[in-house]
């Protein structure tokens, strides 16, 4: 197990090595030029010889291989640049507004599991009865609502109608629920339907039946031989639904003013402001990266035929 | 959307008729009015979707403005109408570019096999796996914003589902007889394919473009709501959530409309596409999850 851990690990050094690759190609080699957009946020006005100093200035007179090498040796001692836009170095703003991010995103996971769970495991115990109708009624509508729109309803709603949360900014938990909700329904709805429907698969297998004639009882069964094999999917889901979740709090933290990455990246976007857009899309992908590789490690865990095969192979 | 459903109606022999099922009715029913709103848009909405009336602003719903007017005097009506058109149409053209990319990647990666097929379905592997936002928002980082550059990082972050299906297709029919039978008679491998294969992936493709649809409508209007897609004044539905927040505590009902009509459009296209998989390709549930 230790040696699985450790190999992927070092795996993820080349991964991210080529990721920065692809990410600083995309951006040298897009429609715009660099320094263009430079002189304009630095409101300098483009003229021939302020386009010649920049480009001097960016390096962008040179080669585009050295322009990576040089880029990859600032970025090894953790220099990532200035922000055209404000001057100021990137990562130490992005890692300013980083936490509060990871904080929505952390908790969308979190009531993403400790609702699609019981939801699924319900809707399956109760299969074509009316339980089952509810999850899949509001699993549907999970599915179309979009996330920034539920997160206005929640506003009218608790905001302008009811005064129980508060509407902007964030702060204690009366500020997380809003926003928790909106970024995770849809992927809690995903979540109810597929344990819903992988619970239902296991349940058909032959052991169950196995275990049923043993006389087992049906809260035993559930839990030692149809959770244990349903769990599967639903840990490889995971990995996805982290990414979609990250991508909803970027959307999500613009309607309730939280101070995330989302609003500076969006702005960094709008700006083409490359620097910020480049280490941000590299901070999105290693966060991404690091949380497949817990849902990989979790996933090794929780199914004996791999953990084993691993161990007799280490 | 009737004209992509066609095609399964004449692959079938006994035809298709619509499930009896009524959510499956109305879902259609909806799809019928959105058709009307797309085609016939200008003739039938009471005002111009653009015309400013700066004395009549923020009016809740009357008699002349069925659904109120906006902080402009825009007629929201008009609007919403107006914004049916731009979202089936940037639906249709991202489906068309995912479907292109999508066929022709797959096709090849099929068809070629050994390496060439290893290096394509590996970088297909980090489009399935990466966030399609993220990839979207590092696209339109790229290309910078505006419609036509999020319908191009849409399509990008969507084609690869399609390409493995009709990789695997290809490669499940590559040694059959008939394929054999058609290179003998001398048919390029490019004839083979549109002739042969293509027909063969149309079903799940169908499947999967029309359970997408209701995916790329929210990506659309998200990306405008965030002010990178489509710009005000178009009369888009996510550029009027946009436009009606400022106004939240004094005319809430500004920022109901067009989500509503969002939600109802994306549900409509989602209950068919669960309908067209039950009936058409039931192992295709487990597979697409996002």
């Amino acid at each position: 197990m230790l040696a699985f851990i450790v190999r992927r690990l070092l795996l993820l050094v080349p991964m991210l090595l080529a990721a920065s690759i692809v990410i600083f190609l995309m951006l040298r080699l897009g429609p715009s030029d660099p320094a263009m957009d430079y002189l304009r946020l630095s409101k300098v006005p483009p003229t021939q010889e302020a386009l010649e100093t920049a480009r001097r200035m960016l390096g962008l007179d040179l080669p585009i291989v050295s322009q990576y090498l040089d880029w990859l040796g600032k970025a090894l001692t953790l220099d990532f640049g200035t922000s055209y836009a404000t001057q100021r170095p990137v990562l130490p703003d992005l890692i300013h507004y980083l936490p509060a991010t990871l904080q929505l995103a952390g908790s969308a996971l979190a009531l993403t599991l400790a609702l699609s769970i019981p939801m699924g495991m319900w809707a399956a115990r109760h299969r074509e009865g009316w339980p089952d109708q509810v999850v899949r009624l509001v699993a549907f509508v999970g599915v179309s609502m979009p996330n920034f729109w539920l997160g206005f309803l929640l506003v009218l709603v608790f905001s302008v109608h009811l005064g129980w949360l508060p509407p902007m900014g964030r702060g204690g938990l009366a500020h997380l629920v809003m926003p928790v909700v909106a970024i995770s329904f849809m992927s809690l709805s995903i979540n109810a339907r597929l344990l819903r429907a992988s619970m239902l698969e296991a349940a058909g297998q032959r052991h169950v039946r196995y275990a049923r004639l043993r006389g087992l009882s049906e809260n035993r069964i559930e839990r030692a031989h149809i959770l244990r094999n349903a769990w599967l999917p639903i840990i490889t889901a995971m990995g996805m639904h982290v990414g979609e979740l990250i991508g909803g709090t970027l959307v999500i933290e613009s309607i309730f003013g939280w101070p995330g990455v989302g609003r500076y990246a969006v702005s960094a976007i709008m700006n083409r402001d490359y620097p910020v857009i480049q280490c941000f899309t590299l901070a999105m992908v290693t966060i991404f990266v690091i949380c497949n590789l817990i849902v990989d490690i979790v996933y090794a865990w929780a199914d004996p035929r791999i953990r084993l095969a691993g161990e007799d192979a280490a | 959307m009737t004209d992509a459903v066609q095609p399964i109606a004449k692959s079938q022999e006994t035809g298709f008729h619509l499930p009896r099922r009524w959510p499956v009715r109305l879902a259609c029913l909806v799809l019928l009015l959105l058709a009307v709103a797309a085609v016939a848009g200008p003739w039938i909405s009471p005002y111009h979707p653009d015309q400013m009336e700066l004395a009549r602003r923020l009016q809740p719903p009357g008699s002349d403005h069925w659904f109120g007017t906006d902080h402009l005097g825009r007629d929201i009506l008009s609007r919403l109408i107006a914004g049916v058109r731009v979202s089936l149409g940037s639906v249709a053209v991202t489906l068309g570019l995912i479907l292109t990319l999508g066929i022709v990647i797959g096709g090849i990666a099929g068809f070629a096999g050994g390496r060439a097929d290893r290096f394509i379905m590996r970088v297909a592997d980090v489009f399935l796996t990466f966030p399609t936002l993220v990839l979207a928002l590092f696209m339109i980082g790229v290309l910078g914003t505006g419609l036509v550059n999020v319908i191009v990082a849409i399509a990008l972050s969507h084609w690869a589902w399609y390409a493995r299906i009709v990789r695997c297709i290809v490669l499940s029919l590559r040694h059959r007889e008939f394929l054999l039978a058609a290179r003998l008679s001398g048919a390029g491998p490019v004839r083979t394919f549109i002739e042969h294969l293509l027909p063969a992936t149309f079903s799940q493709l169908v499947v999967l473009a029309t359970l997408d649809i209701g995916h790329i409508m929210l990506h659309v209007s998200g990306l405008s709501f965030l002010g990178l897609g489509i710009a005000p004044p178009t009369a888009e539905w996510g550029v009027m959530i946009s436009d009606a927040r400022q106004f939240v505590w004094t005319a809430p009902l500004l920022i109901l409309w067009p989500g509503l009509a969002l939600f109802v459009s994306v549900t409509a296209f989602n209950i068919l596409g669960d309908a067209l998989r039950d009936r058409l390709d039931p192992h295709l549930k487990a597979e697409h999850g996002h």
